[in-house]
């Protein structure tokens, strides 16, 4: 089925249809030097097709070729795609730069599984025996993990094995079994399938309440504003508030199997640190490279904006996959806005009604559906797995009154709202302890954390309070409260991204920590005079915060830990 | 032998639209008026209807008026021969001399492939302690200074244009006043750098679209120094000017705004053309650093918004002085570990006293007592603007870290500094006397 362009404008190409089209199916856009464009159907009027350019559009005449296709956006699901670097339609970066040199040109495209690569596959399944979608047919080992390969998920009935290949070594798109359907059709399987990236993939018994936390080795994240397996959270900031970084430290030490990077929208460089740095780094819990638990989908700022909008839905797809094997799996998006962004663009090239600051006004139901992607599921065979979303947002101005943000905060489990004035002041991670909040529980009692939160909030009181009254007309006690709060966050909610050990705490150590944090707060210090309590504190503060930099296992944590105690049973006092 | 097309049908803005065939998206044709022939580019396809934006504005434009299409997207030509020239925003030379002979290269080359990238980790040693120890600027970095009218950015870019050791400078001008080109061309040659520059400069009384273009030119020529292996470093001002055009621009194709008049795609706009700040596996790299002036003195107005969640951090210049707060260098992690070892304890000790500080300030401006602790710190504040944040001082980092550390001691005991003990050790200036050391082992054994 072909057609031809009328109008190009932006990237957004109106072609004329010769016969029927499927809205969301996929188009290229014929260049008259050959190159043809990937283009996605986004709206059908009459025979007039309006297509999204997944490319720059520069060089396309009027009565250019449109060649439509029947299948939708997709991705190719199979081994091969761990420790990858993909653009945002799922192009292997890598092999680009080996063919292409430095620039991305349009109309590239290099499928996403290496067909050359030979895969061991050990079939579990045997002939005769009953499959649905997503059953498990056999594995070969990718990396760390064993990859299943999984019954087409497109199945539509129970199947049976009518062949299966013995084990071996296969490439991707070599058949290693044909189903048969209960009226004789049938159906041949490989190791990989395609599948279309904006619509879900949950084959399961049932989705479950996710509750088990997700350890993120943030202390503020595990301790006090608690992430989930199978949960959601947003990471809302103003620009240079610390969520990338925030991010990107979530991604080395969070405790999943997998973890999905989606750079949309923003700084190449900033995936450029992950690339390069991954590689070299292990994961303690498995010795191996990092990257061999990760996947980048990278669709950065400068790279067309249409694959922007498609690659968070590449990147969920990918999560998905590998929940279906069993797995955890952790995808971090950054930034949501940019997506939402793109989303406009091409709302506004369409002419539609816009909503509020020009986004469309399917906005809100666009960010519950992708959120709605993540979750915790019991698979048709009994094993439980996850995929976790977590997404910044980059509100404009830095004020979360803005549609994105406020769409966001309506569907997720968890807010980490960074605040400009805790990142002016260097308190990273600036996470605002007292507008933030989780609908989940943690690692601690939350009998525990409110408690801190109470004498946060009573420490931010008497800290208004002093710009009114000055230090001379606070009570005593009040100051104590106010410097015991600062102890908390000074040594406890701030963390030093930088360094190897405070920048990652185990949920042992925060347990451990907590608890002695919580005896600084019960312990009534009898202070007589505010320099005499400030003095007391800051050497407390000390104590804590260097205690933050040792290792566990040293002597020198054990000396901190006594230290403290007697500090604190003498009261500060020599 | 191309054909001219002379069915004008609308004349708006700075748009021109023509009834014509065979055009392709984004190609540059030339319109022939009585003023003379202007470029132009093409901004939408419909049917037989192609809209260009034109160069030089549409005043003066007549619908009997010829348009003639290259073929081509727009272009700009390359070689050594630019070094010292002078052009304008269609690049054109503005220094009356002859045009450059040379091989042209594409405006708006295709996004750099992220595998290509190097991880930036050469620090640009600038002479300003805010820039080397507090926010240091890196080699392929990208960076805005926010500003407002009146304070001295343009001596500030220039400045740091001299210090950088950059093997080409590359002046872009949007809506630069002539006084202020001529105040750059000045300190470029005293600076002995003008053999090695090039500038595009767009006046405020020159046409919009040609500012548009200002940045395109300078990064196409730069990106192509880059892939020669040279360093490159980009200067370009005013970047508000720059997204003003595009707002003009979209007003006359009844784009939607989304804020303020400014267009949904800004932040792309934007984003193509910082992104293409890089360091080339291979290669050579380009910097960029760009003037910001803020309508209203306000950050969230849509431009510096949208510039800040692009670039790599952002100085803000405010009386005269490179802001503490709001500053940032994003790049700085990558370098400021392998400088000295106490670079990064003096970066944040020293800035988060500073903040107490100013906290300690407001409190003393409404009539509090004021502590022996806010004595120190107001006494610490002063020396430090002094010393430090005054733009005057031009001294190396060492020698900055180094003053840092004399006022620290000059100011507090050791422990109120909040920095690591093992930090204080090797550095306190002054040697720990017996009974601060008694007072440090009793804070530590207690
Ligand atoms: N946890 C942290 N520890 C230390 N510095 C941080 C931390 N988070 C952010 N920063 C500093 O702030 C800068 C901006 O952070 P980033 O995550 O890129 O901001 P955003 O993504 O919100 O714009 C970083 O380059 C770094 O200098
Ligand atoms: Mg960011």
């Amino acid at each position: 089925m072909t057609g031809r362009i009328v109008a190009v404008f932006g990237n957004m190409v109106i072609a004329e249809a010769k016969g029927d089209v499927i809205q969301n199916s996929v188009g290229y856009c014929c260049r008259a030097d050959g190159a043809k464009l990937l283009s996605e159907i986004i709206r059908v009027r009459g025979r007039c097709v309006d297509l999204q350019v997944f490319e720059e559009t520069r060089g396309l005449k009027i009565g250019d070729t449109v060649e439509f296709r029947e299948e939708m956006l997709s991705v190719a699901l199979g081994p091969g795609l761990l420790g990858q670097i993909y653009d945002g339609l799922q192009n292997p970066l890598p092999q680009l730069a080996e063919q292409e040199g430095f620039f991305l040109k349009p109309g590239k495209y290099i499928h996403g599984l290496d067909l050359k690569k030979k895969w061991a596959f050990t079939p579990t399944a045997a002939v005769g025996d009953t499959v649905s979608a997503a059953d498990v047919l056999g594995n070969c080992p990718e990396g760390i993990f064993e990859h299943q390969i999984m019954a087409p998920f497109t199945l539509r009935e129970e199947c049976t094995i009518k062949e299966i290949a013995p084990a071996g070594e296969y490439t991707v798109d070599k058949q290693i079994a044909t189903l048969a359907t209960a009226d004789g059709k049938e159906v041949p399987v490989t190791m990989q399938q395609e599948w279309p990236v904006k619509r879900a993939l949950a084959i399961c018994k049932r989705r479950l309440m996710p509750t088990d936390p997700l350890i993120t080795r943030v202390r503020i994240i595990d301790s006090m504003f608690p992430v989930v397996r199978g949960g959601t959270y947003c990471i809302p900031g103003p620009f240079g508030a610390g969520k990338t970084v925030l991010q990107q430290i979530t991604s080395r030490h969070a405790e999943v199997d997998i973890v999905i990077i989606a750079a949309c929208g923003e700084r190449a460089g900033e995936v450029v640190e992950t690339i390069r740095e991954f590689p070299e780094l292990t994961d303690p819990r498995t010795g191996k490279s990092l990257m061999e638990r990760t996947i980048i989908i990278c669709n950065t700022s400068a790279m067309p904006v249409a694959a922007r909008e498609a690659s968070v839905y590449t990147a969920a797809t990918l999560a998905e996959y590998y929940r279906q094997m069993g797995l955890n799996v952790l995808l971090l998006a950054d930034s949501t806005s940019r997506w939402a962004q793109a989303m406009r663009e091409v709302s506004g090239r369409l002419e539609e009604i816009p909503g509020e600051e020009a986004f469309p006004a399917y906005l809100e139901s666009r960010i519950a559906g992708f959120y709605e992607r993540a979750g915790m599921l019991e698979l048709n065979d009994g094993r439980v797995a996850s995929v976790t979303i977590g997404g910044t947002v980059s509100p404009a101005g830095g004020n979360f009154e803005e549609p994105v943000t406020q769409g966001t905060l309506k569907v997720v489990g968890a807010f980490h709202g960074l605040s400009r004035a805790r990142s002016d002041a260097r308190r990273y991670p600036s996470i605002d302890p007292l507008d933030s909040w989780s609908k989940y529980t943690g690692i601690i009692d939350p009998a525990k954390t409110e408690k801190m939160r109470s004498v946060l909030r009573r420490g931010s009181e008497v800290k208004q309070m002093m710009t009114v009254v000055g230090e001379e007309g606070t009570p005593i006690d009040d100051f104590a409260i106010m410097l015991k709060a600062e102890i908390f966050d000074n040594c406890y909610l701030q963390q030093n991204a930088f360094d190897e050990i405070d920048g990652a705490t185990p949920p042992d150590r925060q347990q451990f920590v907590f608890d002695k944090i919580l005896e600084v707060m019960d312990t009534d210090f009898d202070f007589e005079e505010k320099h005499q309590a400030r003095d007391i504190m800051f050497k407390l503060q000390d104590l804590f915060r260097n205690w933050n930099y040792v290792a566990p296992d040293s002597n020198e944590y054990k000396d901190f830990v006594q230290k403290i105690d007697a500090f604190i049973a003498a009261k500060g006092r020599e | 032998m191309r054909k001219y097309f002379d069915e004008i049908t609308r004349i708006a803005g700075n748009v021109v639209t023509i009834t014509a065939s065979d055009v392709g998206y984004d190609e540059l044709a030339i319109i022939t008026t009585k003023r003379g022939p202007s470029l132009a580019q093409v901004i939408r396809l419909e049917g037989d209807q192609v809209s260009l934006q034109i160069f030089a504005g549409t005043q003066g434009i007549s619908t009997g008026d010829k348009v003639r299409f290259l073929g081509r997207p727009m272009q700009v030509p390359f070689s050594d021969d630019l070094l010292g020239r002078v052009f304008d925003g269609s690049g054109k030379p503005r220094d009356n001399r002859p045009e450059i002979q040379a091989d042209p290269v594409d405006i708006g080359s295709p996004a750099v492939n992220p595998i290509m990238r190097r991880m930036p980790d050469n620090m640009i040693n600038t002479g300003i302690p805010m820039i080397d120890i507090f926010n240091s600027l890196v080699e392929s970095q990208k960076l805005p200074i926010f500003s407002v009218a009146g304070e001295p950015y343009n001596e500030l870019l220039a400045r740091v244009g001299l210090q950088a050791e950059a093997d080409i400078i590359i002046l872009g001008g949007m809506g630069l006043r002539h006084d202020d080109y001529l105040k750059f061309r000045n300190t470029f040659e005293e600076g002995g750098v003008l053999g090695r520059t090039i500038m595009f400069v767009h006046t405020a009384a020159d046409p919009v679209v040609e500012c548009l273009l200002v940045p395109d030119l300078c990064l196409a020529v730069g990106e192509s120094f880059a892939l020669q292996g040279k360093k490159v470093l980009v200067l370009l001002t005013d970047m508000t000017a720059f997204s003003d055009s595009l707002k003009e621009i979209a007003i006359t194709m009844e784009q939607i705004p989304s804020n303020r008049g400014y267009p949904g795609d800004l932040y792309t706009q934007l984003a193509k053309r910082y992104e293409k700040a890089v360091d080339f596996d291979g290669a050579g790299s380009m910097t960029t650093l760009a003037v910001v002036t803020m309508p209203g003195d306000d950050v969230t107005h849509p431009v510096p918004d949208n510039t800040g969640y692009i670039t790599e951090g952002q100085f803000y210049l405010r009386n005269g002085r490179i802001e503490p707060f709001g500053s940032l260098s994003r790049l700085k992690q990558q370098v400021n570990g392998d400088t000295r070892d106490d670079h990064r304890a003096i970066m944040d000790g020293c800035l988060q006293l500073y903040s107490t500080c100013r906290e300690t300030r407001e409190k003393r401006d409404m009539g509090f007592e004021m502590s022996n602790w806010d004595e120190k710190l107001l006494r610490y504040g002063d020396q430090f603007e002094d010393k430090i944040m005054d733009l005057s001082v031009n001294i190396p980092l060492f020698e900055a870290l180094d003053r840092c550390w004399d006022i620290l001691a000059d100011c507090f005991e050791p422990v109120e500094t909040g920095i690591r003990r093992a930090i204080l050790e090797n550095h306190w200036p002054k040697e720990l006397t017996a009974e601060e050391e008694a007072a440090e082992e009793a804070a530590a054994s207690a």
